[in-house]
């Protein structure tokens, strides 16, 4: 099994959705967040492009911030979900400063915190909080062994893109574009 | 008297002040929640629907073991939100958490010959407000008392209003958004738009977007549906002078000279109406004056209008041909916040008429038939006849409203060499009127003639500072509210009910009427002992229970007959004079205003300034959720949007701050940042309404960014119905501060 999450730009209108329903779905405090926004404007007035992209962390098959963790509390879940046991982290920050996503921060309760895609909830059945809620249904999850899964689908039909390949990562969210 | 409503900060407030928080009223009706019911995946779950704007999709409150809200969902029930909400809608925790909020009742008093506001018991400020208002209807009569609402409680205080006889009910959402649209399609079609919109984006092959900016607007059904239509291949086309969200995902972006709208939409038709484009089965069966319409076009020719639109004439005809090719299923969107230039019901009849040659009302993937579902009235004696209403109060101006224009009553509201005001006593519930209504020199002029101005509000909004008492309404998570019914495609309706006890010494809207019209001697006119009594006869009439509603939230039922869309050689019989649907209105021509649209000038910038154009962004609605802890972390300021031309001749960069000036020289009180970007044609610029807040109790949003209701000091104003138009205002750049307050 290999959990991935694939976001259409062409349908993204970029509101922040994602981020606020992550917020109250996982307690993540208000100043913090574990998904964002990015806008990225091309060209000149009245020729344009515009992109909007709902990051969060890669789960990456070749994750650093796995191989740098000093006391194993980041680590690989079922499906390759990266996850940090809050308990075992003592917040040394070598996470995050060898993301190159920089999609980790350091939670004023003194762990690292993260995107989970919501295991939680995948435990039980439902999709990761922010592919639930977003009102453009952008946003497609599953698993790529399963070939009739959303994403697997989407990916197979659609051109899409990965960030930063060249780190080398091999990032488990793609962008349909 | 003419000094005795200074704008009182209500931080300014004796010791103790709003921090004492008081228990909740013992007789809340809350126990009837039977928790066993409300388990959902091991935890709590209530039903509501949102009240952070005006869709109002319904969801559900999931509360953690300690009995705090967690969070708010979506009800898959619901046509409004389909189970998903808006950033808004699931962020509106921040609406009950909100440490800044109204607590207790206030009233106004003078101490030490300074005005200040004395915190009340509900007994005493809901006492001297009913004594005030018996003072005003005997002394000018139940006509004089208006009321301002934009939010749920308003049911309920215009319930009070009809009891003693006034009908003054004014929603700023009419002239002040949606009025002209609602005016122009009635004239033509003999019904409005209604809200939700009745348009069918889901099943439309070209979606027309003139100025709307869906996805900044976040009108959750029509962006969801907008998405759909983009996975559908729908070819969308986007008029607007900047490259909004919705224009970059548009086949085409129309990037139009402001103010020039009108002279594109007579250019589409001439295009339509000249190729033969049209659909003739449709115009001859269902259609009146369509000879007239065409030799009125016959001039605004492609080539005429992009010297006014710099609209490449290839373009116009390109895209008129693409609404042909998808017609029927095209829609030409009518819009929402439509006030713009002051012809704006001219504007929107040609959008109307645009949709009549295509064959889109009536018709799939167009405009759908709503369906919805009639709540009966909780038995009452019948409400006093109105001697006077608002119409009589307005003469014959705005012969074209059907709703009370919120502008007009404000005019009336002062006195003018014609007599002394009309309007003596005004109650504001949830909205913020002073940020609301453009010109705030002339809301604050009225706002002094008043003998009596109650504001009822969960937050200490600016218009609370001008308020003779304060009453605090708990939020839309701690209350109950009336049944939600809107029309869509399958009637349904939605229960809203508290998922917690209500914080401070707040309460429902529903409550403080009723204890109004007690002490009013009116209290017949709300014969149920509490709001459930109320709603559990509602529902039974029905056909469910207050029990099914607190578990399922939404009710949908099938539509009575199979007519969403007309059917093939239907026979439909329009509500207007012609029993057509009216190209040439016969309605306007009676009114004395012109029956086909024509293109008027507007005035243009002068050198040196840029229209001010503003709109919405995705996460906040209006001035109402700047301060709400979980929204204004995603965006907690406005920025002002500039072309890099424009900001290079002013040496201005990314990030800085600069004071905005507008042509009548009124500077802003606060500093906004400047966003240097491509997105925004040379000749204007772009903020998101609802920031510069100069109220210090509201402590996230206090100075952040800068208000473009300060700008707009000139209103241009449609003369048929009352719109008041806000694109005519520009704005130049101080950087330095320039005397301004802060």
């Amino acid at each position: 099994m290999r959990y991935a999450m694939a976001v259409d730009t062409k349908k993204c209108v970029g509101c922040s959705d994602c981020v606020v329903a992550c917020q109250t779905e996982n307690n993540v405090p208000i100043g913090f967040c574990r998904d964002w926004v990015v806008e990225v404007t091309d060209g000149t007035y009245p020729i344009l492009e515009l992109e909007l992209r709902s990051e969060r962390c890669n789960h990456c098959d070749n994750s650093p911030c796995v191989r740098c963790c000093p006391t194993g509390a980041s680590h690989y879940e079922k499906g390759g979900v990266v996850i940090v046991t809050h308990n075992k982290c003592i917040g040394c920050g070598a996470c995050i400063a060898s993301c190159p996503y920089d999609a980790r921060y350091a939670h004023p309760d003194g762990y690292v915190d993260k995107c989970t895609f919501c295991l939680h909830r995948l435990e039980k059945g439902l999709l990761p909080a922010c592919v639930a809620t977003c009102p453009t249904k952008c946003m497609y999850f599953g698993d790529l062994d399963d070939p009739k899964s959303p994403v697997s689908v989407v990916l197979k039909n659609r051109k899409h893109k990965t960030l930063i390949p060249e780190a080398g990562t091999k990032p488990q969210l793609y962008f349909l574009i | 008297m003419s000094n005795r409503r200074d704008f009182i900060r209500i931080s300014a407030l004796g010791a103790g002040g709003l921090a004492v928080g008081i228990p909740a009223f013992k007789s809340w009706a809350g126990g009837l929640i039977d928790p066993e019911r409300m388990v959902y995946d091991g935890m709590r779950r209530t039903p509501t629907y949102c009240e952070i704007c005006f869709w109002k999709c319904a969801g559900w409150v999931y509360k953690n073991d300690q009995g705090d809200i967690w969070k708010i969902t979506g009800n898959t029930e619901d046509q409004h939100s389909n189970g998903r909400l808006c950033p808004r809608g699931t962020g509106g925790v921040g609406m009950y958490t909100d440490e800044n909020r109204l607590k207790t009742p206030l009233i106004r008093t003078t101490i030490g010959g300074k005005q200040t506001y004395r915190e009340a018991s509900w007994d005493e400020a809901l006492d001297y407000i009913a004594s005030k208002l018996k003072g005003v209807i005997a002394a000018s009569g139940p006509e004089s008392v208006a009321l301002f609402s934009h939010g749920s409680g308003g049911k309920y205080f215009g319930s009070l209003l009809k009891s003693f006889g006034s009908n003054t009910n004014a929603a700023p959402s009419y002239a002040q958004c949606k009025g002209p649209r609602e005016a122009a399609f009635l004239a033509t079609f003999g019904e409005v738009v209604e809200s939700p919109e009745r348009i069918d984006i889901r099943d439309t092959r070209c979606l027309v977007l003139i100025g709307s900016h869906l996805g900044e607007n976040m009108h959750n059904g029509q962006v969801q549906e907008m998405s759909d239509a983009i996975d559908k291949g729908a070819t969308i086309i986007t008029v607007d002078p900047r490259f909004s969200t919705a224009a970059s995902k548009s086949k085409f972006w129309l990037p139009i000279k402001p103010s020039t709208d009108l002279a594109l939409l007579l250019a589409w038709m001439n295009v339509i109406m000249g190729e033969g484009l049209y659909d003739k089965a449709y115009v001859e069966k269902y259609t009146s004056g369509f000879d007239k319409l065409q030799a009125h076009v016959k001039p605004f020719t492609p080539e005429w209008a992009y010297g006014i639109t710099t609209i490449a004439p290839e373009m116009i005809r390109e895209t008129a041909r693409a609404m042909a090719h998808a017609a029927p299923a095209v829609i030409v969107h009518p819009g929402r916040h439509v006030t713009w230039y002051g012809d704006d019901v001219q504007r929107l009849r040609a959008v109307a008429i645009l949709n009549a040659l295509l064959g889109s009302w009536g018709r799939r993937g167009g405009f759908y038939r709503p369906e919805s579902i009639t709540v009966p009235e909780f038995p009452h004696p019948h409400y006093p006849a109105v001697k006077k209403g608002w119409r009589d109060l307005l003469g014959d101006k705005y012969p074209l409203a059907d709703q009370p224009v919120a502008n007009a009553i404000v005019d009336l509201s002062r006195p003018s060499e014609a007599g002394p005001a009309k309007y003596k006593a005004w109650i504001v519930n949830g909205t913020n009127l002073v940020e609301t209504m453009p010109n705030q020199a002339n809301t604050l002029e009225a706002i002094k003639a008043l003998d009596l101005l109650v504001v009822i509000d969960t937050m200490p909004m600016e218009i609370t500072g001008y308020a003779d008492v304060v009453l605090p309404e708990c939020t839309y998570l701690e209350r109950y509210d009336d049944i939600r019914v809107s029309p869509h495609r399958k009637p349904h309706f939605a229960l809203r009910m508290p998922a917690v006890k209500p914080k401070y010494n707040s309460k429902p809207a529903w409550w403080m009427a009723k204890q109004l019209a007690e002490k009013m001697g009116l209290g017949a006119f709300f014969p149920w002992k509490d709001i459930e009594e109320y709603l559990g006869w509602q529902l039974k009439q029905m056909g469910s229970s207050l029990e099914e509603m607190q578990r399922i939230g939404v009710k949908t039922s099938e539509r009575p007959a199979d007519d969403l869309y007309f059917a093939p050689d239907e026979d439909v019989e329009f509500s207007t004079n012609s029993k057509k649907i009216e190209l040439y209105s016969s309605d306007l021509e009676g009114a004395g205003f012109a029956a086909l649209p024509f293109y008027t000038p507007h005035e243009e910038p002068p050198a040196g300034f840029y229209r001010l154009i503003y709109g919405r962004a995705p996460m906040h609605t209006f001035t109402r959720t700047s301060n709400n802890p979980n929204l204004a972390d995603l965006m907690d300021e406005n920025s002002v949007w500039i072309h890099p031309k424009v900001a290079k001749e002013w040496a201005l960069t990314n990030e800085q701050y600069i004071y905005l000036k507008n042509q009548d020289g009124v500077l802003s009180d606060f500093r906004i940042k400047v966003r240097v970007t491509e997105r925004i044609r040379w000749d204007s610029v772009f903020m998101v309404h609802g920031f510069g807040h100069n109220q210090k109790k509201l402590e996230r949003c206090f100075g952040r960014g800068a208000s473009d209701t300060q700008m707009i000091t000139k209103v241009l104003v449609d003369p048929s119905m009352g719109g008041t138009g806000m694109r005519g205002n520009f704005v130049t750049f101080v950087t330095d501060n320039g005397g301004a307050k802060s």
